[in-house]
């Protein structure tokens, strides 16, 4: 893999070639490091380590097997877009009064209770994280994987024609939008074949090879993991399908429910009307209005490139030390740039004011922690 | 098993000279006086009630065969019947008729706790007429016709006193028919019909109990349930209202004094006392409720039943703990929604009644009374001390269903919007710690399922070594908390003071200790 500087020509009088002339700048090293870790992350998640490659193989086996993957993973990707959320990696909490919170518990542990074999659930609303069972950084990779791989590629059952199989499954009497986006795309064929995606996380001793369902009703979707020794049945599927479809179904109803509710509640002041990214190191927990959704092939930000640029710059300072800080840029025309660092916490601003200085900029910055992160310590 | 019996005669009965040749017992169901009338009373007259520490002896002089005695209430006047036609007030007094109704009566019976009397009318005697004394008044209720089993023709008297029995249900009165089939129609045996007779309005037939057996049966009530004594089989079963669940054959224990168990001497009163004249015992009906955990497999039915019985606080409490170690935890989930249902509406009775007292009596009407705590509400003190407490140091069950578990009883508080006591949150805290399930206790407290607060946020510091987000989550909750300007400064001590496991939290420019629970210290530091 390689990434070239950009260049630019420029013209000479004398005749002579172009001389050219790389801009070093454009590009931000952390970026594209993050890249790259990403990248290895992602074959580990699904290959294992390159050691246990050589182990089982030799060099052979692992450069086979970096092919293989590579071979289709870089074509995913869009280095032009890469920015500063690729060097955070976060994911992306879903909202939740503690109510509803407390039901998805339940409906997890009843799962797990019931489906012993189940070793790990993660439990997704929208795209959004809402409860993990994995350690951080492999949910991190996975997380990665299912909102920029799996879930843009399936479509919602409710847009299917009439005679696709991907209408509504009626199990008995109830009537569940409960289906498989990994494993069986239609149980009702007994003879259709099918296999679980096998990803690799870690465990006490190394990591451990796990089954990956991924069992979807409306917005919500829940990951289930079962150690790879096991074999999975259809008998094991029809029994997860006709246990978790319904319960799930209700579950996203009555998310969506909650969600609607709150966003009355909280009213259109709680609407963004700030540029902003925030992350957490400490649980990876991210947010961007920034950036529109993000999918496999698109990624659209709502700022200037050069802007992006400048938050990277600041993240990269933020970096170098422990301590909490502040910079404040001021950037083209009449943006603004803000960035702030308190504890493990990272905040970058993007203010479009005119005639705006540096304690009005504060001043804003301020309000902004104060309304949409009222519940954050932030040290001033 | 030794603990079959969940009936059971009282330890101490009322002691009395039994009935012989000389000796004359009679008992007054009204004040549950047992009156031994020697002699015709020449030799004396003991009266013994169910209260009386020492028994009230008189003589009276032997006027001929005592029908009946009784006194008042209070001791204060006693009746004597000696013929058929009269009654004789030993004391001079003067004697007001208050009301007189002519009817054709066969029998009668009288329910003292409700002060109703019930009069058999009609050739056939199924006609029941109730009378309602309140206040110095006698009220006619609207008659109701008891189904009888067989049509006689001719009409005879089918309906006898001793196949009714009035008894007050969860404090309704019902009048119960032990209503027996006849042995050629094909029937599954006896049946207790139960006639629910409100105040105001028309009887109506409620519940029917279905015996399956035949032959001689007595009724009694305990605790609100129906106790059916079969002679032949010397057997009780019980049936609570409303629903009832099989009834199950149980013997009663033996009592400490020998006597003959189920004899025909016996005499079954209502609602709860069992008389044997031909021993001289009075004794009460007891209901030992442990046992009775064994008789319904749905846990869900059997806190219903629990819940609805006298003292269930220590046996509801035993089956709570019983069926964390083999229950599922939807059925946890079940019973911990049963017993929260009962604390809420306790909970608010509460409070209604403490936002009316403190409005004054300016609102006029009734006084509220101050709503009556019973057994049956199991608060979270409760439940922490004698199930959760024990039970998050079993070593035999997963980590993961204890966790599960004690969320469960989180989640139906806050179903029923119950606030959760600190001391719940600390509980989840310290099993997460102790079994290394930093990532899990982060995202609880990130969705702020473990409520905010100041001890908390103080717990959580002291893990700071051991699980460095801590901090950030603690600084975190004081933000929310009640002081939020003393952040700032708080943080700073957090810095500069030792790491050993602060006992005392050090907030501001004052010292405000909040004491870390000990075994939570031993937690962190082991943890090191």
């Amino acid at each position: 893999m390689v990434v070239r500087n950009p260049m630019i020509e420029k013209p000479n009088k004398d005749g002579k070639p172009p001389a050219i002339e790389y801009q070093e700048e454009e590009i931000l090293d952390t970026v594209y490091g993050a890249v790259v870790r990403q990248c290895y992350s992602m074959y580990k998640l699904f290959n294992g380590t390159f050691g246990r490659a050589m182990e089982a193989g030799g060099v052979e086996l692992l450069i086979q097997k970096l092919e293989k993957f590579f071979y289709r993973y870089l074509q995913t990707l869009h280095l032009q877009s890469c920015d500063l959320l690729d060097v955070f990696g976060g994911i992306s909490f879903f909202p939740l009064d503690k109510m509803t919170y407390l039901k998805i518990q339940s409906f997890v542990n009843r799962v797990e209770e019931s489906l012993s074999l189940i070793k790990y659930t993660a439990f997704l609303y929208n795209d959004q994280l809402i409860w993990s069972g994995l350690e951080q950084d492999d949910m991190r990779i996975l997380y990665k994987y299912l909102t920029t791989s799996l879930f843009p590629r399936h479509s919602e059952p409710e847009l299917a024609g009439r005679d696709s199989p991907l209408r509504p499954e009626v199990t008995g009497n109830l009537l569940h939008y409960g289906r498989f986006l990994t494993g069986p795309t239609n149980l009702k064929d007994p003879e259709a074949k099918f296999r679980f995606p096998k990803i690799f996380v870690s465990a006490e001793e190394g990591y451990e090879e796990l089954h990956l369902i991924v069992y979807k009703a409306m917005s919500a979707a829940a990951c289930f993991m079962i150690s790879a020794t096991v074999e999975l049945t259809r008998e094991f599927c029809e029994q997860l399908d006709s246990l978790v479809g319904p319960q799930l179904t209700l579950l996203a109803s009555d998310i969506c429910e909650q969600f609607t509710i709150n966003r009355r509640i909280s009213g259109p002041e709680k609407e963004p009307q700030f540029k902003f990214i925030y992350f957490n190191h400490m649980n990876l927990a991210e947010k961007s209005t920034i950036h529109m959704r993000k999918t496999a092939s698109v990624c659209l930000t709502s700022v200037h490139p050069d802007l992006m640029k400048i938050l990277g710059d600041i993240n990269c300072d933020f970096a170098r030390f422990d301590e909490d800080e502040e910079i404040i840029v001021k950037a083209m025309t009449d943006y603004w740039v803000v960035g702030k660092k308190s504890d493990q916490r990272e905040l970058y601003v993007i203010l479009n004011q005119k005639n705006a200085n540096l304690i009005l900029v504060n001043e804003e910055v301020k309000r902004l922690c104060a309304t949409q992160f009222n519940n954050i310590f932030f040290l001033d | 098993m030794a603990e079959e019996h969940y009936l059971e005669l009282s330890e101490n009965p009322v002691q009395f000279e039994h009935a012989s040749s000389v000796n004359n017992v009679f008992f007054d169901e009204a004040n549950k006086q047992v009156f031994a009338v020697r002699s015709g009373g020449a030799t004396g007259v003991v009266v013994k009630g169910p209260d009386d520490k020492c028994s009230v002896a008189f003589r009276m002089d032997d006027k001929g065969e005592v029908k009946c005695i009784k006194f008042s209430i209070g001791n204060k006047i006693l009746a004597v019947q000696r013929t058929l036609k009269s009654v004789v007030f030993p004391d001079k007094r003067s004697l007001k008729l208050l009301k007189s109704q002519s009817i054709n009566v066969n029998w009668y019976q009288y329910c003292p706790e409700t002060a109703v009397i019930l009069l058999s009318t009609t050739v056939q005697g199924n006609v029941l007429q109730p009378f309602a004394f309140r206040n110095g008044t006698m009220t006619k209720m609207s008659k109701f016709e008891i189904e009888l089993p067989v049509i006689p023709k001719p009409a005879k008297l089918s309906l006898s006193e001793r196949d009714i029995a009035m008894a007050t249900i969860y404090g309704q009165l019902y009048v119960m028919y032990l209503k027996h089939h006849s042995r050629t129609v094909n029937s599954p045996g006896a049946e207790v019909v139960l006639y629910h007779l409100p105040r105001d309005g028309t009887c109506k037939k409620s519940h029917v109990l279905k015996l399956n057996m035949t032959g001689k049966f007595a009724l009694n009530i305990v605790d609100n349930l129906v106790v059916v004594h079969h002679q032949s089989s010397q057997v009780s079963g019980s049936e609570p209202e409303p629903g009832p669940f099989s009834g199950p054959a149980a013997v009663p224990t033996q009592p400490p004094v020998p006597c003959q168990l189920y004899s025909s001497s016996w005499s079954v009163f209502q609602p709860d006392i069992i008389i044997s004249a031909s021993e001289g015992y009075l004794w009460y009906l007891q209901v030992k409720l442990p046992p009775t955990v064994h008789l319904l497999q749905d846990k869900g039915k059997l806190m219903d039943f629990l819940l609805r019985r006298r003292d269930c606080k220590m046996v509801i409490l035993s089956v709570c703990s019983q069926s964390q170690e083999k229950a599922s935890l939807p059925v946890v989930a079940t019973v911990f929604d049963k017993l929260n249902q009962v604390y809420k509406e306790y909970l608010e009775a509460e409070q209604s009644y403490a936002a009316a007292t403190e409005s004054g009596t300016s609102r006029g009407g009734a006084a509220q009374k101050r709503p009556v705590r019973t057994q049956a509400v199991i608060d979270q003190s409760d439940m922490y001390t004698h199930v959760l407490s024990s039970f998050t140091e079993r070593k035999d069950v997963t980590h993961k269903f204890i966790i599960a578990v004690v969320m469960e009883y989180i989640r139906s508080l806050n179903q029923y919007q119950i606030t959760v006591q600190h001391y719940l949150y600390e509980l989840v805290i310290k099993t997460l710690v102790q079994n290394n399930l930093f990532y899990m206790l982060h995202q609880f407290l990130q969705y702020h399922v473990l409520s905010d607060s100041k001890p908390l946020a103080c717990l959580l510091l002291s893990l700071e070594s051991t699980y460095p987000p801590a901090h950030q989550l603690s600084l975190d909750m004081l933000k929310v908390g009640p002081e939020p300007d003393r952040v700032g400064r708080y943080s700073h001590a957090v810095n500069r003071s030792s790491r050993e496991a602060p006992l005392n939290c050090h907030l501001g420019n004052t010292t405000e200790k909040i004491a870390i629970p000990d075994d939570f210290n031993k937690v962190s530091r082991t943890l090191r």
